[in-house]
């Protein structure tokens, strides 16, 4: 029996890894063959992609809600900020974002030990006050945060050993937004291979069981609070990385970048994706990201005046939220996967597949 | 994602090759970069595109939304007559929404996507203070920012593609400090403040002139729009002269709640805030209908005015802007925003007939910093325009509104940022007219 987990687990992650390195060779095809501009836009879905991915592993798999995921980003954002003051800055991207993680997660943990004694809406109130509060520090200690305006983030020189071995793999002089880029899907790719196996895993069996029911989860012998605040800590963390990827690509750490709407936006894209799933989240960042500057595009093309097209996309944003809700409530992956075991089962009716929910895939 | 491996065989197969090839590849990297001379990105023979980051959505919107269509009506009005040394001037406008992150990806749009030979008259100081290393860094010259920071141009040396255009908001702050400490000096003076560069820097030039005589300094966040704590603290210091430096929406917020509180002292509100037409039609909407909103809801506020606005009709140069507008413009009338937006299309205009016929982006540079003081225009006063200073307009002359209309209390009165003085401008430039056919030639 023993035997059988453990080659269970083995096999679980090897499919993870194997899937790690698909990802990355396809990053390396789309970030090569894009434009720079694409690049930034590359990165921005990256960051999106990263937060996305954590707050879908706390909502989703564990039930909990939060709205502060904006503010958890910020931290992160600020830390790396601080951490690249100018260009004589000398610490390693690698450490800069790892810090950035570190100080989020202390600060999750701070959070989630609060909200792990919460529930739904009170739960969802007190991340609020997190998303509200959070840039307001920003702006009262103006001296070291650089209230309304921000800290500047500046990117070390790229190092030379990185443009040596992209060059040699590629046969391309690698620029700062595909540097970028490359920083950012790199870092979701390690982010979401952790969260897909610690999901896999015992921790997310955890995780699902306070989810679908309490009382049994504590029968089962699972201390509750405990999962809670992990699961809250892990998500935090996948923040703190998305905030250090958004300050390299904003070049910016400014409270306006980290309002509400921030939070919201994530949470709208774990929904639209569908709940649960990291390609989900994956696939909420990326209409994020490109759909307002395709329906910008499109309103001009259309002979639209440059303020009429501004105002479309978020008419169009919304129309396409409602429109998912209302056609596909398990969001767009949870449409596919359904739609898939359907016709799955039609094909061989005789032995009905088992159906597993919210599995992080 | 795949729940199973099961014929993965193929798949793996073809990404060691791939991976193989791609690892046969290239060598070494050539470090030596033969740079061959290429025109700059966004000039052709007979093109130059230019962009320009603006508030078109969100709250900051009113107003400044109307900034790019004035300028793109000019653009247009020039391009007509056959543009500049034979190039078509194309103008491309992004939003951000008065967010710095925003103004940051809309910039990269703008140079890596559109690219663009450079950003004209772009909106605001926190949002573009978030891309001007990033411009400076690829070369793109950020011309004739729309906002009064003295980061617009007191840094030469380190953001060389920078220019501000409009006056700063010191000397402002030095021009309004001298005029009260000459003519109210007895006023107990209240500051009422935006908590970032425009009050800061307000409060410097202010200071210089009548430390003595402010009893109370009220900050404000942009964003927060309860400013009753404030303007409460102002009335309790019995301030009876308030000098308040805010963007519009907060001269209509302060207002009402003067109102409601009863407090009536003389209210002085810097040019940025002050636009009559749109405070009044914030009022009306703020109150929702309760105060009407009409021009003369600021009737006997002072403030100051660096370019002449759509209450003297009958200046040359608005008739000029008329003339464009009627010719070019979207729907709607002339307001001071697109007013703005054409004086500052004007001066660039006059930078690209500066340049010459070849045009880059250092040839521009050069232009502006040589021959900018002399440019005639609409400003009231010179632009400071040098190889040590990029700093816009010079001066600009208190008025006190009536009806809508700005009633001059004094000359054209110029400086600069510091200890330099104020005196009276003698260029002469609030008496020029534009030359025939509305397009600068040098």
């Amino acid at each position: 029996m023993r035997d059988r987990i453990v080659s269970l687990r083995r096999h679980v992650l090897a499919r993870h890894l194997f899937l790690a390195l698909v990802g990355l060779l396809v990053v390396v095809v789309v970030v090569e063959s894009v434009s720079d501009y694409r690049n930034t836009q590359l990165a921005s879905m990256a960051y999106l992609g990263i937060a996305a991915g954590g707050l879908t592993v706390l909502t989703g798999i564990n039930g909990q809600i939060s709205l502060g995921h904006g503010a958890l980003m910020a931290i992160g954002a600020y830390t790396s900020a601080l951490l690249l003051p100018d260009r004589d800055a000398t610490v390693p991207l690698t450490v800069v974002v790892l810090a950035a993680v570190a100080v989020t997660l202390v600060v999750g943990a701070a959070v989630g030990l609060a909200a792990a004694r919460l529930h739904g809406p009170y739960l969802a109130g007190a991340t609020l006050a997190l998303a509200v509060a959070v840039p307001g520090i920003a702006l009262y200690f103006k001296e070291t945060l650089g209230g309304e305006q921000g800290l500047r983030v500046v990117m070390p020189d790229i190092p030379v050993w990185v443009l040596d071995a992209v060059f040699f793999v590629t046969g391309q002089d690698l620029t700062r937004s595909r540097f970028t880029a490359y920083v950012g899907w790199l870092t979701l790719i390690v982010v979401f291979l952790l969260l897909a196996n610690l999901s896999a895993g015992r921790t997310g069996r955890r995780w699902r069981a306070v989810r679908d029911d309490e009382v049994s989860a504590e029968l089962a012998g699972i201390d509750l609070g405990r999962a809670r605040v992990s699961a809250f800590m892990v998500s935090a963390a996948a923040a703190g990385a998305a905030g250090a990827i958004l300050a390299f690509t904003v070049k910016l750490a400014a409270p306006s970048a980290f309002t509400l709407t921030l939070s919201l936006t994530l949470l709208a894209a774990i929904v639209l994706g569908g709940l649960g799933s990291l390609a989900g989240a994956l696939i909420g960042a990326a209409l994020l990201t490109f759909l307002p500057s395709v329906v910008t595009d499109i309103g001009r093309n259309a002979g639209l005046s440059d303020i009429q097209a501004a105002e479309l996309a978020p008419l169009v944003y919304g129309l396409v939220m409602v429109a998912v809700i209302l056609l596909a409530p398990t969001g767009i992956v949870g449409s596919l996967r359904s739609g898939l075991q359907r016709a799955r089962s039609r094909r061989r009716t005789t032995s009905p597949t088992t159906t597993s929910k919210g599995t992080a895939s | 994602m795949t729940r199973h491996i099961r014929g993965g065989g193929p798949l793996v197969a073809a990404l060691a090759a791939a991976l193989a090839l791609t690892a046969c590849g290239a060598g070494g990297r050539d470090s030596s970069d033969g740079e061959a001379a290429v025109a700059d990105p966004g000039v052709t023979d007979d093109t130059v595109t230019i962009g320009g980051t603006f508030p078109l959505t969100g709250v900051a919107a009113p107003g400044y939304s109307e900034i790019p269509t004035g300028a793109k009506a000019y653009f247009d009005y020039v391009n007509e007559q056959g543009g500049i040394h034979g190039r078509q001037i194309e103008y491309i406008v992004k939003d951000d929404g008065y967010n710095p992150t925003t103004t940051s990806t809309v910039t990269n749009e703008l140079v890596l996507k559109d690219e663009v030979f450079a950003t004209v008259g772009s909106l605001g100081t926190p949002t573009q203070a978030s891309v001007a290393d990033y411009l400076n860094d690829e070369g793109v010259p950020q011309l004739m920012v729309s906002s009064g920071s003295l980061q617009w141009g007191d840094d030469v040396e380190n953001r060389p593609l920078t220019f501000g255009w409009q006056p700063d908001y010191e000397s402002e702050g030095k021009i309004i400090g001298q005029w009260v400490a000459e003519n109210m000096p007895d006023a107990k003076v209240g500051l009422f403040l935006q908590d970032d560069d425009l009050g800061e820097d307000a409060e410097k030039g202010v200071r210089q002139f009548v430390d003595d005589q402010i009893v109370a300094v009220e900050r404000y966040t942009s964003g927060n729009t309860d400013v009753a704590p404030q303007v409460s603290g102002l009335q309790a210091k019995d301030a009876d002269l308030v000098l308040a430096f805010n963007t519009p929406s907060y001269t209509a917020l302060s207002q009402l709640v003067a109102l409601k509180t009863g407090y009536k002292p003389q209210w002085f509100y810097a040019n940025i805030g002050s636009d009559p037409a749109l405070v009044g039609s914030l009022l009306e909407r703020f109150s929702e209908g309760a105060v009407a909103g009409s021009s003369a809801a600021l009737d006997g506020v002072m403030t100051t005015e660096y370019i002449p606005g759509i209450d003297s009709a009958d200046d040359p140069w608005v008739e000029l802007w008329q003339q464009v507008w009627d010719e070019h413009g979207d729907d709607g009338e002339l307001t001071n925003y697109r007013i703005y937006g054409m004086s500052q299309a004007y001066a660039f205009v006059q930078a690209l007939e500066a340049a010459g016929e070849d045009l880059t982006r250092d040839g521009l540079v050069e232009a502006i910093e040589e021959g900018g003081t002399e440019w005639e225009g609409p400003q009231l006063a010179p632009f400071r325009y040098s190889a040590d200073s990029h700093m816009g307009i010079s001066g600009m002359r208190v008025v006190e509104l009536e009806g809508g209309v700005g009633e001059p209390l004094t000359d054209v009165l110029v400086t600069d940022i510091g200890d330099a003085e104020i005196t009276t401008d003698d260029s002469g430039q609030a008496d020029d007219a534009p030359p025939e056919g509305g397009v600068p030639t040098s």
